[in-house]
């Protein structure tokens, strides 16, 4: 059984065509990378899959856990059991952490139709997973991201992950702008919430992130399509060779859908 | 001359046939000169600057009645209506206008003067002169200023001596009965806060019901040498209410005066709120909100006068415009020749959450002197596109999204205000004029 079904994915942003036809199935503790030169839609998926405005799904079907996903708003997603990691994460100020990490799990819960957390069992279950993350909860009283370092900002997507405990995470270039200590940090963070029952997306330009965190199966994102896909052996031939040896084995592809090669 | 005085200057003279003559001969003759005034110049037009995005057309075509003081003395009021949490010092309360003394406890402790008004003349008028018969004299003040100087048979006067400190806020609430439609109310306020001494008063306008009323208050401070004044003025009159004010402090040496507004009931409100620095080191601040809905339509003018040296002034103003309501600001900072080594700063931000919605905002900056560090700003937006998908992709609802980050948004202008409870009192009351009701998230 699957929990992630996308099958023959179109998506059009700003009228252009983006995503031509993508398809992807994801079991349920599986760990799967989406690597790809840049622009061939990496992160359009991680945000057609997470609801954001502006993305237009012209063809194809997404199904989540035995729903139609794309017919959801994007806070039914996160209730259902979806987390984006964001690639940006945005500053908020004026809304405090801990407020808006309640809001959202109780949010969650409510639309699940369970019951809501108080401050104090709230706080209990933060703490427990600041301890797992060993994040400092100095963190819960600042506002949302604000004057976060890059590392703090993507440490705490991690740890809303590790409160919100989604069914599927999809981390989008979460390595981007991490140096090495704050990449460790935050696989160790992946890893710790790794279970047989959680699955993650883990969308990336570089094939270092998963030097940390090993995926099950990586796929090539190219032209709008998964091009290729195989196991960790496959990221770093992708490492080594680039992406320019897919052109022998896809003609369709043009230069310029392989023209990003990884560092 | 007007040819023919609109039906609101008609009913205010009418209104002003009605109040038995005060026997003071002084007050009485500024009491018609001020109504003639008004009847020669009737209410300020569009073309006036300063009320450009404020028309008084409407409001030129309604009569009001003088409120009627028997009612206004009998009618039955709920004093929950303006229970404050964090403010549990004297009370001094009106309704439609009128004092009413078994609602009010005056007092305010040793070295505090507090009194109606009607009372206040009765005992000495010859204090009272200046503000009352000369203060608002021709073209120094406009149509309302003028009305409520004809009209305003009662009011505060409040006096804290040399060094004496008002303990627990001191509490000025005007009710609005919502028994007596079509009437005014006019209320005169007179604040002095004398050398070195300490006070905090908090100004607060309810109503009772939705009866439409106008009400006008024309405020005097005066904050001494060394004094500091804390002023919070609360503005939750019912959505049919009519209320323009005007209020003027006056700061003199190293004394500081601060200002916390908010702004979210009523139909048509303005506000005018002139501060002048008076002497050397004198400082100002001011932070204020107005959240307004439906048609709701406020105007706040701010004038900060610098007119001595190493002055201060700061003001942070935020407004919030949903539906079809229109917000005005305009803030303006006037720094006087010679008033070398001032500072000041105004920002005002604004959202609109509606298409419908519009807010007018303008800064101004007048510089004379030399060594002034001056900076102001306005901006107006919308709720950040980026920052809702973020709330919402955790599952955070659409609308409970929109309040947190409105609410988030307001959060500088009322931070700064030392009163705990009272604070967090505010930040409930904003909420409930928002879509839903995070009120928690003010960190």
């Amino acid at each position: 059984m699957h929990m992630l079904t996308i099958d023959n994915l179109h998506a059009r942003v700003e009228g252009k065509e983006i995503l031509k036809g993508l398809s992807l199935a994801v079991k349920p503790g599986e760990v799967h990378a989406i690597m790809g030169p840049n622009g061939a839609g990496k992160s359009t998926l991680a945000n057609v899959l997470s609801g954001r405005d502006g993305y237009e799904v012209t063809d194809g079907s997404v199904n989540f856990d035995g729903r139609d996903l794309l017919a959801l708003e994007p806070e039914e997603r996160a209730a259902v059991g979806m987390f984006l990691a964001f690639q940006y994460p945005v500053e908020i100020p004026g809304v405090n952490n801990t407020y808006f990490l309640r809001a959202a799990l109780n949010a969650q819960r409510k639309f699940r139709g369970e019951e809501e957390l108080d401050s104090m069992r709230f706080l209990k279950l933060v703490r427990e997973k600041l301890k797992v993350m060993q994040i400092s909860d100095d963190l819960l009283h600042r506002a949302v991201n604000e004057g976060f370092s890059g590392g703090e900002k993507k440490r705490n997507e991690i740890f809303q992950m590790a409160v919100l405990e989604p069914k599927l995470a999809i981390l989008d270039e979460t390595d981007s702008g991490l140096d090495i200590d704050a990449l460790k940090q935050v696989a160790e963070g992946v890893n710790a919430l790794r279970s047989p029952d959680r699955s993650f997306l883990i969308v990336t330009h570089y094939q270092r992130l998963l030097d940390y965190i090993e995926p099950d199966f990586v796929h090539v994102l190219a032209g709008g399509r998964i091009v290729e896909s195989g196991d960790k052996s496959l990221a770093l031939k992708l490492e080594e060779q680039g992406y320019a040896w897919l052109a022998d084995h896809h003609p369709e592809l043009r230069k310029a859908d392989l023209a990003g090669a990884p560092a | 001359m007007n040819p023919a005085p609109s039906p609101f200057v008609r009913a205010a003279l009418d209104a002003a046939a009605a109040v038995p003559p005060s026997g003071i001969a002084w007050l009485d003759a500024a009491r018609r000169e001020n109504l003639d005034t008004l009847a020669e110049t009737g209410l300020p037009e569009a073309r006036n600057e300063a009320w450009k995005y404020t028309s008084l057309r409407a409001l030129s075509q309604r009569a009001f009645a003088l409120a009627d003081a028997g009612v206004a003395k009998s009618v039955v009021v709920d004093p929950s209506r303006y229970a404050l949490p964090g403010v549990d010092g004297a009370r001094i309360v009106f309704v439609d206008g009128v004092f009413r003394a078994d609602l009010s406890s005056l007092d305010a402790g040793e070295g505090v003067s507090l009194s109606p008004l009607g009372v206040a003349l009765a005992a000495q008028p010859e204090p009272l002169r200046f503000a009352l018969a000369n203060r608002y004299r021709r073209g120094a003040a406009d149509a309302f200023a003028h009305l409520n100087a004809a009209l305003a048979v009662d009011g505060v006067v409040l006096h804290v001596a040399g060094n004496a400190t008002i303990e627990k806020p001191l509490h000025i609430v005007h009710v609005s009965s919502g028994t007596q439609a079509d009437t005014a109310w006019h209320v005169r306020v007179l604040i002095d806060v004398g050398q070195g001494a300490r006070a905090d008063v908090v100004e607060h306008f309810v109503s009772q019901g939705d009866a439409a009323q106008l009400g006008t208050v024309v405020t005097d401070v005066v904050v001494r040498d060394g004094a500091v004044l804390g002023m919070v003025l609360l503005q939750d009159a019912s959505a049919t209410t009519t209320l323009v004010r005007r209020s003027h402090v006056r700061v003199e040496a190293a004394a500081a005066a601060t200002v916390h507004a908010l702004e979210l009931g009523g139909a048509l409100v303005r506000h005018e709120l002139t501060t002048e620095l008076v002497g050397d080191g004198a400082r100002f601040d001011s932070r204020g909100v107005f959240a307004l809905s439906g048609r709701q339509h406020t105007d706040t003018q701010l004038e900060v006068r610098h007119n001595a040296r190493d002055t201060a002034s700061d003001a942070l103003w935020r407004g919030i415009a949903d539906g079809r309501a229109r917000g005005v600001f305009r803030g303006a900072i006037v720094v006087a020749e010679g008033a070398d080594g001032s500072d000041a700063s105004l920002s005002n931000k604004n959202l609109l959450l509606s298409a419908q919605a519009e807010i007018d905002t303008k800064p101004e900056l007048e510089i004379y002197a030399d060594e002034v560090k001056a900076a102001h700003g306005a901006t107006i937006g919308q709720l950040d596109e980026r920052s809702l998908f973020y709330l919402r992709s955790r599952g955070i609802p659409l609308a409970q999204a929109r309040s947190l980050l409105t609410l988030a948004f307001c959060r500088a202008a009322l931070e700064s205000l030392p009163n705990e409870a009272l604070r967090e009192h505010l930040g409930d009351l904003l909420v409930g004029h928002l879509p839903t009701s995070p009120s928690e998230a003010l960190a």
